[in-house]
């Protein structure tokens, strides 16, 4: 608790964070207006007492929209950090433990090239292929994921090789799987729950990116993007209805870097100085 | 550094056929028959037909790709179905304005990242450098086509200072296309910017650190000589790695971008491509961009050889 | 008056103390030794004279170079003087100089940033400078790059950075500590003619008693900040008054007490072995230069013996190491434990690994940061059939960490709670727990203050006898060699050029290299130690 107080980016991050996760959950049992309805009474009406980020051009409640959209957007972004770690972290962890060997060259070179591919093109290809939906959308951004976990848990395993504690542990007779499980992959942990937390917020990003564009959730899954490049058309009309999705996708990627950056500070007092 | 710069191209060469057969190999997955994809169920049997010979898919695979792959070499991209063009063609117009716009941001982006990262460096803790962070940390937050959207809100519909979207041509003058570009490329650059700023001002601290500092200032230089002699070129290596990776994103980030400001480039060409199921063209706008991604990573690392002395002996 | 007056210096860094009352005098021509261990505050004395000191440093005393007050200098002031006045030397040679830039631009820099002359002119001074630090311009061209260098000619390119402008104070702080002792001896030399020549006062800050015995007519002795004994070397050395100074002394010279001896029959017999290394010199397609790390290697270390192996970083030590354990195969020759060969068809031979374990050298990296004590010292359990479980587990831990003097309260505690004496005891606990037969302490005691040293060299002494153990002591240090072992191994590029009794060996070396070694030495005055 301390820590938390002392850390200046912790507690507005994690606090962020918990808003829009709590949001998204309590979407799943209650929002205020069910955003299925359309009612065209109510269309486009500015922020008030029984709307408070005002209603859409179909007269949905928008804060109840945004409520849906972090479930999209968080699903997605979570998702595909998951896909990124478990495939990933693996990855480098045999590239390190046989730094030089042929595994590790055809593991990096690999994961050169698909870093080549910014998450977006690979969402056109798929998109291009198999048509848009949230799944391409997760693939994507997952596919993306993975060469940055990869080289992340590379790089921090090979200065963990060469310390001696590792040594010690090949002289106890351990071999290199088991000296990566119980050696290496606790102690690069740290990093790669901060490098999740940078990877979650991006994902919110792309996701938002992709479904403006259309190549990511279709109708009738509510998502932030999506009601941004609905807004396109009326902002001059009505500026509210593009104001807050928006805010919604800044406050949660601030509130995850935030949140990322004390982690950081939290879990390694040694970066506390060169914090980029 | 002949040594470095060969086998540099070596990796160049082979980067770029790889890339070319995985974007090959992701569209041959399309289910079906790849012609009748294209052209929906209602389409003839005889302009199934042309597409079919046209597409190649006569032959194996192996001969499909080499005679695509020897397209490119040559700069024939085939011919796109919907525009009934050559697709180089369509790349060739399209690019005057997707690449403009991304050099138009990564220099926005650099002329505002350097000062700024070196100003928060050098006032490390101070009033300076917490601004200067804090709003990095909004620019890294905010998703930039949102933010295009509210420029477009202040200065074309309220200020009526630049127009909505729309691109006159270049024939219109080289000032009217910048101008036309102006609001894209500073939403493009807004999170580089950001992201360039953090890492200017990390490295530099990181730098700052050195021992070879202490020996600078132990000669007798101040503290801004031993930063603009011995800190800015160590600090930039890292700079540098950033800068490459940017790139990519700027090319990505300038197909969203173009849909907010309705920009004829290559965003726009490839969601008309992916409506209209023009596979072609849409295998080779990809495959564009991935190639310009590999070229600059590759100029990138040629840079660091001549930033850094002990790259140039290295294996 | 004295070219360098430090009176009552006292500096707190954000409101911590670092020093309190430190006094000392530097004369021109004279050489002042400051001696600490790490924690003392003598490499802050130094930067304090430089006004170098890091963010939230506050001084308050008397510091004055030739009467200008230098608390009281302005930062444009310290600036002139910095460079010009006082030059500095560091420890670490590796890392003080630029990477990017050539020796010759920074050795000039030192010039251009005091003096208004033309580069070439500020180039002619720099490469004379250089040649004074005897590294001649047609050895070494002023177009090098400091990674075309080695760490001693490194440390030559930071001398002459500090000498090109003929300061008249030198602050050198450990200059060779990272350097190999025969590096060191030329290094030191270096220094002491430079102060001769150019009448400089030189302040030279070591850990090491006896770098410094050589070289200082004056000394001060300093410890957590405070000066705790000064006066002339030659007076100084032969009446200790401190008990902290005598005990360093002692400490220094300290002579473990050992039982039991060797017997006449081989534990270790390592048999023409070669270790070769394949370097890619351009690329992985590239030619492939054949690098022997080590050459034709045999000896053996027979049951209850202590056998020193020493040579310089780079001699092959650390690779021969690797093989006596098993963790990398050698290309031809044999190595055999009891008459067991340590590889058995590519793999590691158990059997044999469980009476070998080893203790390195650095406390901190020795230790998973992650586990806590009971774990890490029962890692080699793993080598073991049918390790001890449940009570017999908590009894092995309880025995071996009170076998090195540490508490059965310790197991529970992660590893950052220990200083790094206590950690170097953990690491032999852990070698010990499996009762092995040989353990090969590489470089066990390098990193330790000297006072710490000698604890842990008697706790290996008693548990020696208590044990029957033997040990492989791998060292660059020589003084420790001497202290624990019977017989001594010198090794130079992959070969053992020298081999016998270590008394023999040291005082009547026979080979060129070995005798070079000896003479490089840093030795205390023979009527101190």
């Amino acid at each position: 608790m301390k820590v938390l107080l002392h850390n200046r980016s912790m507690l507005p991050g994690a606090i962020l964070t918990l808003l829009f996760t709590g949001a998204a959950i309590i979407s799943l049992v209650w929002v205020p207006y069910d955003i299925t309805i359309l009612n065209i009474a109510d269309r486009m009406k500015s922020p008030s007492l029984l709307h408070p980020f005002g209603t859409d051009q179909f007269g949905r409640d928008i804060l109840s929209m945004i409520m849906v959209g972090a479930r999209t957007s968080i699903a997605v972004a979570l998702v595909a950090v998951g896909i990124g770690m478990l495939a990933g972290v693996p990855l480098g962890l045999t590239a390190a433990a046989r730094k030089g060997s042929l595994p590790d060259e055809v593991i990096m070179r690999s994961n050169d090239l698909v870093f080549a591919f910014p998450s977006l093109l690979i969402a056109v290809m798929i998109t291009a292929v198999f048509g848009a939906s949230a799944l391409n959308a997760i693939i994507a951004i997952g596919i993306f994921n993975i060469p940055v976990f990869a080289r992340l848990t590379r790089g921090a395993s090979l200065t963990l090789w060469s310390r001696e504690y590792v040594m010690a542990a090949r002289v106890a007779g351990k071999g290199r799987a088991r000296i990566s499980v119980e050696h290496i992959l606790p102690n690069v942990m740290n990093l790669l729950i901060v490098q999740g937390t940078i990877q979650f917020s991006l994902g919110i990003l792309a996701e938002a990116g992709l479904s403006y564009v259309g190549l990511g959730a279709q109708p009738p899954t509510a998502s932030w993007g999506r009601m941004l490049a609905d807004s396109q058309t009326m902002i001059s009309l009505a500026p509210h209805l593009a104001l807050f999705p928006g805010l919604a996708i800044l406050l949660t990627v601030l509130g995850l870097n935030l949140l990322g950056d004390g982690l950081r500070d939290l879990l390694d007092p040694k970066l506390r100085r060169s914090r980029a | 550094m002949l040594q470095y710069f060969l086998k540099r191209l070596l990796s160049l060469g082979l980067s770029l056929v790889a890339a070319s057969i995985l974007i090959f190999l992701a569209l041959e997955v399309v289910p079906g028959d790849p012609a009748a994809y294209m052209l929906g169920i209602n389409a003839q049997e005889d302009t199934l037909n042309a597409l079919r010979e046209q597409l190649g898919l006569n032959g194996t695979i192996l001969q499909r790709y080499l005679s695509w792959a020897g397209g490119l070499l040559v700069g024939d991209f085939g011919t796109s179905y919907t525009y009934r063009t050559p697709v180089s063609e369509l790349i060739g117009e399209r690019l005057w304005v997707s690449l403009p716009l991304a050099l138009y941001a990564l220099t926005l982006s650099t002329m505002i990242a350097f000062p700024a990262g070196i100003w928060a460096a050098s006032r490390r803790g101070s009033l300076v450098d917490t601004g200067v962070m804090g709003v990095t940390q909004l620019g890294v937050a905010i998703p930039n086509f949102w933010f295009a959207m509210l420029m477009v809100l202040v200065f074309a519909i309220n200020l009526r200072w630049f127009s909505a979207g729309g691109f006159p041509g270049w024939d219109a003058g080289f000032l009217a296309g910048m101008k036309a570009l102006t609001l894209p490329a500073i939403a493009l650059a807004l999170p580089q910017a950001s992201i360039l700023t953090r890492v200017m001002r990390s490295s530099l601290l990181d730098t700052l650190g050195e021992d070879f500092i202490r020996s600078a200032r132990a000669k007798g230089l101040t503290k801004g000589q031993a930063m603009w002699r011995h800190a800015l070129r160590n600090a930039l290596i890292p700079v540098l790695t950033i800068m490459g990776l940017q790139f990519s994103f700027l090319l990505a980030g300038a197909i969203i971008i173009e849909n907010v400001f309705y920009l004829p480039g290559l965003g726009r060409l490839v969601f008309q491509a992916i409506s209209s199921r023009d596979l072609i063209v849409v295998e080779s706008v990809v495959m564009l961009l991935v190639f310009a991604v590999i070229v600059v990573n590759f100029a990138v690392d040629l840079a660091y050889a001549l930033v850094d002395p002990r790259l140039r002996r290295r294996r | 008056m004295s070219l360098l007056t430090i009176e009552n210096l006292s500096l707190t860094i954000h409101g911590t103390p670092i020093l309190k009352d430190v006094s000392m005098r530097v004369e021109a021509g004279r050489i002042l030794g400051v001696i600490g261990e790490s924690g003392s505050g003598k490499s802050m004395t130094a930067f304090s004279v430089l006004q170098l000191l890091p963010h939230g440093a506050a001084c308050c005393g008397r510091i004055e170079l030739s009467e200008q007050d230098l608390l009281a200098a302005g930062e444009e002031e310290l600036c002139g003087l910095r460079g010009k006045e006082v030059g500095m030397v560091f420890q670490e040679p590796m890392t003080a100089l630029n990477p990017l830039q050539t020796i010759g631009a920074q050795v000039a820099e030192t010039i251009l940033v005091h003096e208004r002359v033309s580069r070439a002119e500020a180039m002619t001074r720099a490469a004379e400078a250089l040649r004074r630090a005897e590294l001649p311009e047609e050895k070494f061209p002023l177009s090098r790059y400091p990674h075309e260098l080695s760490g001693g000619q490194r440390q030559r390119v930071v001398i002459a950075m500090a000498i090109a402008l003929r300061p008249k104070l030198l602050i050198a702080d450990e200059p060779t500590t990272a350097l190999d002792v025969t590096t060191q001896a030329q290094i030191l030399a270096l220094l002491k003619r430079l102060v001769s020549e150019d009448g400089m006062g030189l302040m030279l800050i070591s850990h090491d008693l006896a770098v410094v015995a050589d070289l200082a007519d004056e000394l001060v002795i300093m410890r957590t900040g405070e000066v705790v004994e000064s006066g002339s070397a030659y007076h100084l050395f032969r009446n200790m008054q401190h008990p902290y100074s005598r005990a360093l002394l002692q400490a220094s010279g300290h002579v473990p007490e050992r039982s039991g001896g060797a017997q006449e029959v081989p534990l270790l017999e390592v048999r023409n072995v070669v270790r070769e290394y394949q370097t890619h010199l351009h690329g992985w397609w590239g030619k492939t230069t054949q690098f022997r790390a080590v050459d034709d290697v045999s000896f053996e270390i027979r049951k209850g013996e202590s056998l020193g192996l020493v040579g310089e970083s780079g001699c092959g030590k650390s690779t021969l190491t690797r093989a006596i354990l098993g963790l990398e195969e050698v290309q031809k020759g044999e190595i055999l434990f009891d008459g067991e060969p340590v590889i058995d068809e590519h793999h590691a031979n158990r059997e044999v690994r469980r009476r070998m374990q080893v203790v390195f050298q650095d406390p901190y990296g020795s230790f998973n940061p992650r586990w806590r004590v009971d774990r890490l010292i029962t890692e080699p359990y793993h080598l073991l059939d049918a390790p001890p479980l449940g009570a017999a587990r908590d009894e092995a831990i309880a025995e071996a960490l009170e076998n090195v003097g540490l508490s059965v309260d310790d197991r529970k505690k992660y590893i950052h709670e220990f200083s790094g004496g206590q950690r170097q005891r953990i690491a032999i606990a852990r070698a010990l727990i499996i009762r092995p037969d040989l353990i090969i302490l590489d470089e066990a005691v390098s990193a330790l203050d000297v006072s710490v040293r000698a604890q842990v060299l008697d706790l290996l002494a008693d548990l020696g006898g208590k044990y029957g153990l033997t040990y492989l002591f791998i060292s660059h240090d020589l003084s420790v060699v001497r202290s624990i072992t019977e017989r001594v191994l010198v090794m130079n590029s992959g070969r053992i050029v020298e081999e016998g009794p270590t008394d023999r060996v040291f005082d009547e070396p026979e080979n060129d290299y070995t005798k070079q070694l000896v003479a490089a030495a840093p030795v205390l005055p023979a009527d101190v130690a």
